[in-house]
């Protein structure tokens, strides 16, 4: 049982999060034809913007209600109501997400009462579907916001399933912020491969993962259609992942009946074979050989890998969820979680995480702990860079932001697969910084004296 | 927004510096420059994000932005602004504000304490506090905050008051100088003073610029007190008001201050940039012209000339290698802040054709020097939507795009060679290397095999017509 320490610093150095909007508008870019639309001044949608085409390598659509200073005098329902209409325009979106930011939840307009009276009265707009998440930055942070976002979708536009027949073997997946393109591929690939049909909210294995289309699209290319989420409530089963996703799942059951299984995460031997368990009770088949073969490849990696996580002390900073996968993964590996800083306290498993304690804090928190604990690895974003260059401790980067390599949309990480190049990955950091070895390196054998070595004699009788 | 901060706006917009307001008559001049943003089809940074841009390159102090997360949190160590010195400009520090905080209206304690927090751990020479648009609403009075910070804990707490609505990138930037202006400038004396003294305003650094233009000024013995804010330590810019002559490189950024710092402090200043082979040599003889004007030792003059024959010639005979490969490729030139016009310059004198420029943030007269460069206006452009770019960049209209990261996408989706030309790249290409490197960049990106092979579709393809099936069976 980790101890939750709360931080009581006013000041926070070198932020551990990404705000709540930018992680209800990740969630929107993973539905087809979307369009995210922040409810603030045009400097969050800039932030936001940025940081997201910095990690995952695309052009991406983000819009803003660009509130200037009269409106936040005078209320920013009009800025609503323009650029929903601006943006079916110039964009022709099938979907829009509106995220709520700090600015317009200090205000505390009625904005979801504006939106149904916006929707209702515009015309313009009956033919896309606009769904609103309040996700204010001063309450969360990325899981927070695309867990609201994918509720707020789930509320707006799956259908009741009434007496409609289940579809055939269909199945909802809803993954979490922190997988990539990469993850939802392998989960789809070892669903389809039981004979299931997965239906992945939100999909940003569609919208997000370097395709190169052949003509010029202003909206989100990929993701999760319209048709399908509204569907959603005649599978068979949902399973989510992540704490953070709980919430979504519960409402989905609720509207829809379809009963849901929330896995923690699906990084490790054991919460992959918790996916496959779940997919061959699902489906009545037996795992299929590749997926076998896939589990004997992993416990290779395994054998092979140990070596170089025993005893290895590991710091990690990262959102609860993530923190707590990935600690779970590194303690089941024979590492030593020495430090762990979470980005809220949102998640009831914090305190479950393998380690003495969880601080809620920030990356100088991560450092701070990181030299204090003499860790061998940093795993956190690419924000951990500064402290791995000023403690020379190398760094694991994971979750989001990672701007400074490529491929982090594409690296998988879940699963038989992802969590045997996950093991690889770290592997190799600790085996590149494997040295050959000094005297010095061992302070606490007798000091060696070069005339009794160069004498010989004396030493080799010992 | 406080009264105060409405009445700074309408100054700083009210500049007689600047020559796009000059032309205008006092009624448009009253409107001030900033366009009203079109909600669902705006984009770019926020006040509080120019703030920022003009100010973070000082590297010795602590950059505190007072908000809820996303301000600080989306946004920080994201450029790269070089330093020789501290890092501790790098560091993100936010007040990440609470709901608690806002609704209690405990913000400007919590921002009191977060600063106390700051000086006591990194000891800085002074602490810049950013204002952003929620404790903007919720009335936190930061200025009243920093000025008993400063009186309490003996450390200059600047308050930078450009909250994210009041408006675009460009007027942080003004704000920021009028910051600079009250609370930082002048307010330590220089150690040393002498004849060539000199500032830089509004180069920042970025990807080590400054340092490409320092060893030009040291062949001549000219002393850059402070660049403001590229690679600067809080106590030059404090000090920066004995010097004989002013540069402003960013035409838009700081004027407000090069013309107030002439106004109060006596400063002769001119424009100048750093782009471009003749810009370069330009600017130097500027600074020699008036520098000896001013009193310095007159062989400076000749000193100057002869520095500037012997740079250029090696740098065109750099470039020189590259003239066969480059000529007659075509540019579509897409820039914000880096000036047009002193690229289009080298670019041409290289052999290449500018397809088209963008003049969206040039002054009428960075507008009159492209016409006189490309003849006439037929090449000049506002914004390029991005449709219509990936269009023409489909059609095949230009061999290369510069531009900055927000439509680097544009061009890589149509598969066509692309150049970082702003704020977020990692090349230096200020002064007359930085000149020849952009060409060696440009080369680099043109002359890459990966072009035809992104091009050439997939032989097994059958949709596409040309394939290789018949002769592969
Ligand atoms: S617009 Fe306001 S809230 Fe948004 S980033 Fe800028 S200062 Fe912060």
């Amino acid at each position: 049982m980790a101890e939750i320490i709360h931080s009581h610093k006013s000041l926070s150095t070198n932020p551990l999060k990404a705000s709540t909007p930018l992680g209800a508008s990740l969630a929107y870019l993973g539905v087809a034809g979307s369009v995210p639309l922040l409810h603030g001044s045009q400097g969050c949608t800039s932030f936001a913007l940025v940081l997201t085409v910095r990690h995952t390598k695309e052009a991406i659509p983000m819009q803003t209600t660009a509130i200037d200073e009269i409106a936040t005098i005078m209320g920013g329902s009009e800025n609503l109501e323009e650029a929903l209409i601006n943006l079916t325009k110039r964009m022709k979106p099938k979907f829009i997400g509106v995220a709520t930011t700090a600015l317009m939840e200090t205000r505390g307009e009625d904005i979801v009462g504006d939106l149904k009276l916006i929707l209702e009265r515009r015309a313009e707009l009956r033919d896309v579907r606009v769904v609103l998440a309040k996700t204010p930055d001063f309450a969360g942070a990325l899981e927070d916001g695309w867990s609201k976002a994918v509720s707020a979708i789930i509320d707006g536009i799956v259908e009741q399933p009434g007496s409609a027949v289940p579809l055939h073997q269909h199945i909802n997946i809803l993954p979490g912020v922190h997988q990539t393109a990469g993850d939802i591929e392998w989960m789809v690939e070892t669903t389809e491969s039981f004979g299931l049909t997965p239906v992945v909210l939100p999909d940003v294995s569609g919208s997000l993962d370097g395709t190169v289309p052949d003509h010029y699209i202003p909206t989100t290319f990929g993701g999760t259609t319209v048709e399908a989420i509204t569907n959603m409530g005649r599978a068979l089963h949902t399973v989510a992942i992540g704490e953070h996703m709980r919430a979504p799942a519960e409402l989905l059951a609720e509207r829809t009946g379809v009963a849901s299984t929330v896995l923690p995460s699906l990084t490790g031997l054991g919460p992959s074979d918790d996916f496959v368990a779940l997919l061959t009770k699902v489906s009545g088949r037996a795992a299929p050989a590749r997926l076998r073969r896939q589990r004997s490849q992993l416990v290779d990696a395994m054998l092979d890998g140990h070596f170089y996580f025993g005893g290895k002390r590991i710091a990690i900073a990262a959102d609860p969820d993530l923190l707590t996968g990935l600690a779970g993964f590194f303690t089941s590996m024979g590492a030593d979680v020495v430090t762990a800083i979470a980005s809220t306290a949102n998640s009831p498993l914090l305190a479950a995480v393998p380690t003495a304690r969880v601080v809620v804090g920030d990356l100088q928190d991560l450092e701070d702990s990181a030299a204090a604990t003499q860790a061998d690895l940093l795993v956190t974003h690419s924000h951990g860079r500064q402290a791995s260059e000023r403690l020379d401790i190398p760094l694991l980067r994971v979750g989001f932001p990672i701007f400074d390599r490529l491929g982090a949309m594409h690296r998988c990480t879940v699963g038989y697969r992802g969590t045997r190049n996950l093991i690889f990955e770290v592997a190799n950091i600790v085996l590149s910084g494997l040295h050959e070895h000094a005297p010095e390196d061992f302070s606490h054998a007798l000091p060696i004296v070069e005339e009794t070595r160069h004498a010989g004699a004396t030493t080799a009788t010992c | 927004m406080s009264e105060a901060l409405k009445a700074r706006i309408a100054g700083v917009f009210n500049e007689p510096g600047c020559d796009t307001n000059i032309a205008k008559d006092t009624k448009d001049r009253k409107k001030g420059c900033s366009k009203p943003l079109t909600p669902g089809a705006a984009a770019g940074g926020c006040a509080f994000d120019g703030a920022k841009i003009a100010l973070q390159p000082l590297t010795d102090v602590v950059h505190l932005v007072h908000g809820p997360l996303a301000c600080e949190g989306n946004g920080w160590d994201n450029r790269h602004a070089s330093s020789s010195g501290s890092k501790l400009y790098r560091t993100g520090f936010t007040t990440d504000m609470t709901e608690m905080d806002i609704v209690m209206g405990n913000g400007e304690k919590r921002l009191y304490r977060a600063i106390k927090e700051a000086i006591a751990r990194y000891n800085p020479p002074a602490v810049f506090v950013y204002a952003t648009c929620v404790p903007a609403v919720i009335g936190d009075d930061i200025e009243a905050v920093c000025k008993h910070a400063t009186a309490k804990l003996g450390t200059p707490c600047i308050p930078i008051n450009a909250p994210g609505f009041a408006g675009s990138k460009n007027l942080g930037n003004k704000l920021a100088g009028e910051a600079l202006l009250d609370y930082v400038i002048g307010t330590i004396e220089p150690e040393i003073v002498t004849d060539t003294d000199i500032n830089i305003l509004g180069e920042y650094n970025l990807s080590g610029e400054l340092w490409q233009i320092l060893p030009l000024f040291d062949k001549l013995g000219i002393r850059v007190q402070s660049c403001v804010t590229g690679d600067a330590k809080f106590r030059q810019v404090a000090s920066s008001h004995r010097v004989r002559l002013n540069m402003m490189v960013c035409s838009t950024a700081l004027i407000n201050v090069a013309r107030k710092m002439q106004q109060k402090y006596g400063i002769p200043y001119f424009e100048g940039s750093f782009y471009g082979i003749s810009d370069t040599s330009d600017a130097l003889r500027m600074i020699a012209g008036m520098l000896v004007e001013r009193g310095a030792d007159a062989s400076l003059i000749a000193r100057t000339d002869v520095l500037i024959a012997a740079e250029e010639a090696r740098a065109w005979a750099r470039i020189e290698t590259y003239r066969a490969a480059l000529k007659g490729k075509r540019v579509l030139l897409y820039t914000g802040g880096v000036k047009s016009w002193s690229i289009v310059a080298a670019l041409q004198e290289i052999g290449m054709e500018i397809v088209s420029t963008s003049v969206r943030k040039s002054t009428d007269n960075d507008k009159d020097k492209i016409k006189a460069l490309m003849g006439g206006d037929a090449h000049m452009v506002d914004a390029i939507p991005p449709r219509e770019m990936y269009a023409s960049l489909m059609r095949g209209e230009a061999d290369i795009m510069l531009s900055g990261g927000r439509t680097q996408f544009t061009a890589l989706k149509a598969k066509t060679p692309w150049l970082d030309i702003n704020q977020e790249r990692h090349t230096a290409y200020a002064g007359y290397d930085g000149m020849v490197e952009l060409v060696s960049e440009l080369h680099r990106a043109i002359v890459n095999p990966v072009w035809q092979e992104v091009r050439r579709p997939a032989p097994w393809d059958v949709n596409v017509p040309g394939a290789l099936i018949e002769s592969a069976c």
